[in-house]
């Protein structure tokens, strides 16, 4: 993740509360979908960023995800998403998104 | 997640998946205000 979206996302998280913030992504394959998902969960996985080592724990989805779909107006949502529902692997990043929010509630 | 309605979103997008100007306006449309908006770009 850019390390100007991690100092955005840190400083948003003391702004506003980590509890009041979620996360919505639009990667385009699992392992970037996982990679940015562990970034704002666990903390930034290269060590580069402002997030590295440090666990926010903030709500993270994928935008393709059904919990997300459902929640957006049909005709926003063919508009906006459209067809890239279809090339990528909504079941993949859904995983692979889902997984790492399920490592955030094991969490102390 | 029960909504998206109230809450404080950031869409971090990618130009090869789903934009940042693209999930902003559908978190907008379900009611969720857009804290931060970006699309990165891995190459």
């Amino acid at each position: 993740m850019d390390l100007q979206s991690q100092e955005s996302i840190l400083r948003l998280s003391e702004q506003h509360g980590k509890d009041n913030l979620v996360v919505l992504l639009g990667a385009p394959d699992a392992e970037a979908a996982e990679i940015a998902a562990e970034t704002v969960v666990l903390g930034d996985p290269a060590y580069a960023g402002a997030l590295a080592g440090v666990q926010l724990g903030l709500d993270v989805f994928h935008v393709l995800e059904d919990e997300v779909k459902t929640a957006i107006p049909d005709d926003v949502w063919e508009a906006q998403i459209g067809v890239m529902e279809d090339i990528l692997d909504t079941d993949a990043v859904s995983s692979a998104v889902a997984g790492m929010r399920g490592k955030s509630q094991d969490s102390p | 997640m029960e909504t998206l309605e109230n809450k404080l979103v950031i869409a971090l997008g990618e130009r090869d998946g789903v934009s940042g100007p693209a999930i902003s306006a559908c978190a907008e449309a379900a009611g969720a205000k857009v804290v931060f908006s970006a699309t990165e770009c891995f190459v």
